[in-house]
């Protein structure tokens, strides 16, 4: 999998490139998860509620810890002492901190839409914060692809 | 990018695919533990389904990029002691992936039999303690697949 990121990388690297991927793997998943849920709920309040719980106890920590991963691991290779990143770092960043915002969107959003549930509404509210799931998992895997790949 | 690097990314995103899907099954098996709404849990089933296609595509994808990628690779050998553990582990992880998939199936078209006979699910009705057990084995399988290759041990 992930091994093959740095043909020789230093061991002190390897623990805080393990907290970056693996928090990384649990906010995809969290966002696939959630989302899956709110899109198969079908007005379902029980499945609604599920699928918004997903995005802020899985999706959620997994960004936070995805996100001091890879600051721990941009500091310990040195990368900050460089004028500009590759092109590779930089797409991880857009799609963090985008990927960040949006993530609060869908969670407030949401939220608003979770408690509206118990008056009957709420339904379109969670169904944009579905859509902007999708939206962060989709630009998710495109940094996935530029962290393994690293283009440029 | 070379041809490597885009089978690298393909491997690396298959193994997102495959922590995801376990990350989904796990959600699903806490909700489903004390559930007795038929309807929820057959909801359920179908996000469940769609995790089962996602978990192919990345048992698929590690296995066949992963070896791809050893025979590509001048500094990797497809008998390196970390590469060996991680196609063993990967068969451990794929066996019992599929046991507790197959549990959870049986569950589902109980609760599916429910729905048609409208009998009320019975608490525990939709837990299973030996998948529950299969996908904890399976998990950790992957986990320790993923410790194997950042750390690569012995390379």
């Amino acid at each position: 999998m992930t091994s093959m990121l740095a043909a020789h990388r230093p061991t002190d690297w390897n623990f805080p490139l393990f907290v970056h991927v693996l928090g990384a793997m649990i906010l995809v998943g969290g966002l696939l998860t959630g989302a899956s849920i709110l899109a198969f709920a079908r007005g379902d309040t029980r499945s609604l509620r599920l699928g918004y719980w997903t995005l802020l106890a899985v999706a959620l920590p997994g960004y936070i810890v995805m996100r001091i991963g890879a600051q721990w691991i941009y500091s310990r290779e040195g990368w900050e002492q460089l004028d500009d990143d590759p092109t590779w770092i930089g797409i991880g960043f857009i799609v963090a901190d985008i990927g960040a915002l949006l993530v609060l969107i869908a969670l407030i959003v949401g939220g608003i839409g979770v408690r509206r549930l118990t008056s009957g509404g709420g339904h379109g509210l969670l169904k944009a914060a579905m859509v902007i799931a999708w939206l962060v998992l989709a630009a998710a895997l495109v940094a996935v692809w530029a962290m393994s790949g690293k283009p440029g | 990018m070379s041809f490597g690097d885009w089978i690298l990314a393909l491997h690396v995103l298959s193994a997102f695919a495959l922590v995801a899907s376990m990350v989904l099954f796990w959600v699903l098996v806490i909700a489903t533990r004390t559930l007795t709404d038929v309807d929820a849990r057959i909801t359920y089933g179908r996000v469940g389904d769609l995790g089962g296609k996602v978990i192919g595509v990345g048992f698929f994808g590690t296995i066949v990029f992963g070896i791809w990628l050893a025979f590509l690779k001048d500094s990797y050998a497809i008998w390196d002691g970390w590469i060996v553990a991680a196609i063993i582990l990967w068969v451990i992880g794929g066996y019992t992936g599929g046991r507790a998939g197959a549990e959870y199936q049986n569950i589902l078209d109980r609760a599916r039999e429910l729905k048609s006979s409208g009998e009320p699910a019975q608490p525990g009705e939709f837990r299973s303690s030996s998948g529950e057990l299969m996908l904890a084995i399976s998990s950790l399988a992957i986990l320790l697949i993923l410790i194997d290759m950042i750390w690569k041990p012995g390379a």
